[in-house]
């Protein structure tokens, strides 16, 4: 149903994304697009603008606050600007709202969120297997999945409403009636073997601001194709003139300052591709960041025909990704687009700075390959 | 939507039982809605129609979002208007429903009795409909970049109003400035009659006037006295446009509709705790519900440590307050008394305490409710403390739990609504039309990136250069803002008002 608000947030969404009212965005809080905290959660802060006014400055203040501890003892960590930590009850808390989420539900939220379509397996030796979460309660079950807490409150309530129970003598036994079971829903897994291939162009041209870009995005594509597949690997190349296989952390951190020569990555992916995961086992998907730069003409075309020749049949998806930079010419994504923008194995897509994540994530992963 | 029958029923069954405790409301009025109606309602702060802001925007997904990931839920609103409109969320329990129509009924009856909101306008849910008419056809008018610039402008300083207006009438503008009406006379030379004008030509005769009018307008400073209603003074005093001049107005107006439920949170909050507990437990739960109902109670009166929740707190006073008052431990007698044993074992029946709560909620604001009522006992009994942050142990510490100290530091913060006190001292500085504000500094200082950028809402405003005198850094620091760049200048001390 449609809400008045509507054009509110439209307008809000504007801003945010710096469409609108660009003086705005000052204003606006906003932390790491998303942090991973432990192991299998991530925090997703929603953003807020503050307009400015007097305000006392958070440092200097003391609040008033309940419990046990003597003089002297520590209450918390400080956060930064006070982050909401016991100001004065009326006093709404000056923080990032941050979403706390499981690796699966986040995969969930972002299929619904982008629209996603669940991704067709391919390959030869998919086997579906089942596994099984503990959602619903059910008033029939096993003895070992007995859930204690509510057969202990139906017993108590019904012994209170019965005139029964002893507040002098708290003794509640549970009836047949009262007991509560946990039950579980199984769910399919396609256990079809993926893997991703992340190649990133390191040259001199990719600051830390278009890395960033590229750990973020990458980082999304991975949260979707793991709730897909069971068991994907990831495999990373970076390369300058040369390329070689790294691991997750180099990937991201590494910043080189040579030439690009784009098809030393593509003869290194395609001899990966051959000696671990031969494409009739595996989904291979090949994922590609670069700003577009490349060292020559002559190296573009042979990249081209690598592509066209070997790689393009054995991958599921190739997605190449540019990210604006103020150095790189952004040629290569013209390059590719005259012999593949048809092609359904090839996304191509420009990222534009970090509001652009979601739309480039959509465009990867929407054609459900 | 209307209420199903149930519901209906069930409202009639809380009144009927409210009534017999002795709240009286204004009419109550439910509305079913579901969970995107609610949360637009609340992103509205309450009311069905706002003007257009993307604020609203802001607010609407928050709530949405963790509406969606199951961190929240709004379980009552309810506006203070006549009549009365609440909210009840579609798909919740009966008991839920039972529960905020009991604590409904304790907002409304204090909104009707405070005396707090005894100027505030009743009919606001239609004001906020107009206001909301104006603004988008301002919108419409003028584009609705224009507008939200300087809707933005407003809302930076929309705090800024006199919070001891909340008696006058309206708060009218007729009080920013008492006009001298005394007719300024100039001194003729004596004269014959025939020689009068040329002895007191009347173009000198009127030079001399205006001249003197000058000057008694000097003398008397412009505003006469400091004026804490800044909106109100802009609104008179800034060359706006008309439309300018409406949408300040209507800021000025709703913010001083909000101004006492900003001054009465731990009250209001309190006095609704209180009597859903009293009407829930004394009268309208039936023995099934009672667990889920402690759930449900001790949810929204839980306190996080190192936290205060004004539920809680609130609710704890009242009952303090009736305790006290059903003992005897208020008066001469037991203020003087020291024996420790004897206080605690204090009995007199006087019975007194609910009359004495019905007093409270109807005289007090939070300010003066804290400083009354909460005592050494009580502080001690719900183990308050105050804390502060340990910029070396980078830490939050737990600072002292001595009666004077805690008391000390819950009045400061709900001095003038946690919120700086600034005011217009001379609105013809250095005789520029230039804007002076002066910052009553209290112990802590202002966020000074975001006094600049307040500064720079004001001067769009005023059009003028502004200036504002407050503490940097532990000494007195003139910072002004004229339109293109900001200033800091050092001066010997901050102005204080101008004595007349």
């Amino acid at each position: 149903m449609a809400l008045k608000i509507d054009t509110d947030v439209g307008r809000f969404r504007q801003i945010v994304r710096g469409k609108v009212r660009d003086e705005l965005r000052r204003f606006m809080s906003r932390g790491e697009m998303l942090g991973r905290k432990g192991k299998n959660i991530v925090s997703i802060p929603l953003p807020r603008i503050q307009t400015p006014r007097f305000v006392h400055s958070p440092g200097g203040q003391q609040h008033v606050g309940q419990g046990e501890g003597e003089e002297g003892s520590i209450l918390g960590p400080a956060g930064q600007q006070g982050d909401g930590q016991g100001k004065a009850g009326n006093l709404p808390g000056e923080h990032i709202l941050e979403v706390e989420l499981s690796i699966e539900e986040l995969a969930e939220l972002l299929g619904e969120e982008l629209q996603l379509p669940r991704i067709q397996p391919r390959g030869k030796k998919n086997v579906e297997s089942y596994s099984g979460r503990y959602t619903g309660i059910a008033h029939a079950g096993p003895e070992s999945l007995r859930h204690f807490k509510r057969t202990f409150r139906r017993a108590l309530q019904r012994q209170i409403a019965a005139g029964i129970y002893d507040p002098n003598n708290p003794i509640i036994i549970p009836i047949r009636e009262d007991k509560r079971y946990r039950t579980f829903e199984t769910s399919p897994q396609p256990q079809a073997n993926a893997v991703i291939i992340y190649v990133m162009d390191v040259s001199g041209s990719m600051g830390d601001e278009q890395k960033e870009i590229v750990r973020i995005a990458s980082f999304w594509i991975d949260t979707w194709l793991s709730s897909q597949y069971r068991g994907l690997e990831t495999v990373f190349v970076i390369h300058d003139a040369q390329a070689r296989e790294v691991d997750r952390d180099t990937f991201f951190r590494t910043r080189e300052s040579g030439g690009t020569v784009i098809s030393s990555s593509y003869h290194l992916v395609q001899k990966i591709i051959q000696d671990r995961f031969p494409p009739e086992d595996w989904n291979l998907y090949l994922f590609q960041f670069s700003d577009g730069d490349n060292w020559s003409q002559g190296d573009t075309e042979s990249c081209v025909k690598l592509l066209s020749d070997t790689l393009l049949d054995e991958l599921n998806l190739f997605a190449y990704g540019q990210v604006e930079s103020p150095y790189g010419s952004g040629q290569y994504l013209h390059d590719l687009e005259k012999p593949f923008g048809e092609d359904e194995r090839v996304v191509l897509t420009v990222i534009e700075g970090k509001e652009g994540i979601p739309d480039a994530i959509r465009s990867f992963l929407s054609t459900g390959r | 939507m209307t209420l199903p029958r149930a519901l209906a029923e069930l409202q009639m069954e809380v009144e009927a039982v409210a009534t017999r405790y002795g709240l009286d409301t204004f009419p109550v009025i439910f509305e079913m809605v579901d969970y995107a109606q609610m949360n637009q309602l609340a992103a509205y702060t309450g009311f069905p129609v706002r003007y257009p802001h993307w604020r609203w925007g802001m607010e609407f997904e928050q709530l949405d979002k963790s509406y969606e990931y199951g961190l929240h839920k709004i379980y009552e609103m309810v506006i203070n208007n006549d009549p009365t409109y609440a909210y009840l969320l579609e798909g919740n329990s009966f008991l839920d429903h039972k529960l905020v129509m009991a604590h409904v009924y304790g907002h409304a009856d204090f909104f009707k009795h405070n005396v707090f909101f005894s100027n505030t306008n009743r009919q606001m849910i239609d004001a906020m409909a107009n206001h909301a008419t104006r603004v988008r056809r301002y919108r419409d008018q003028h584009g609705i970049d224009k507008i939200e610039r300087f809707l933005d402008d407003c809302l930076a300083i929309e705090d800024l109003i006199d919070p001891n207006a909340a008696f006058e009438q309206q708060y009218g503008l007729g009080r920013i400035e008492e006009e001298d009406t005394d007719p300024i006379v100039v001194k003729r030379l004596k004269a014959k009659d025939y020689m009068d004008s040329f002895i007191n030509p009347p173009d000198y005769i009127e030079r001399r006037r205006a001249e003197l009018e000058r000057q008694r307008q000097q003398q008397r400073g412009f505003p006469a006295r400091p004026q804490r209603d800044i909106l109100g003074f802009l609104l008179k005093h800034a060359p706006l446009e008309n439309w300018e001049q409406d949408v300040l107005d209507i800021i000025r107006k709703e913010s001083y509709y909000f101004l006492p439920q900003r001054k009465t949170k731990i009250m209001n909050e309190g006095w609704a705790s209180y009597w859903h507990t009293t009407i829930l437990t004394r009268d309208l739960l039936d023995d099934s519900e009672i667990i889920d109902f402690a759930d449900h109670h001790s949810g929204t009166t839980a306190v996080q440590p190192g936290r205060l929740n004004p539920y809680k707190l609130g609710l704890e006073l009242f009952r303090d307050i009736e305790f006290r008052w059903n003992t005897g431990r208020f008066g001469a007698e037991w203020r003087d008394c020291d024996d420790m044993a004897q206080r605690a074992n204090w009995m007199r029946d006087t019975g007194l305490g609910r009359e004495k709560i019905f007093e409270v909620r109807r005289v007090h604001s939070d300010l003066s409710f804290i400083d009354e009522f909460l005592t050494p006992e009580f502080c001690h009994q719900h183990k308050l403390f105050t804390f502060a942050r340990d910029p070396r142990r980078e830490a939050w510490v737990l600072a002292s739990r001595q009666f004077e100290e805690i008391k000390r530091t819950l009045l400061f913060q709900l001095t003038n609504a946690g919120t700086p006190i600034i005011e217009v001292v001379d609105g013809n500085y250095r005789n520029r039309a230039e804007l002076l504000l002066v910052h009553h500094h209290e112990g802590v200082e202002l966020r000074l990136d975001w006094a600049q950028e307040a500064l720079a809402a004001i001067c769009r405003i005023w059009r003028r250069p502004v200036y504002l005198e407050t503490i940097v850094g532990r000494k007195p620091r003139r910072l002004g803002y004229d339109g293109s760049q900001h200033s800091e200048e050092e001066i010997k001390a901050v102005a204080s008002a101008k004595e007349q």
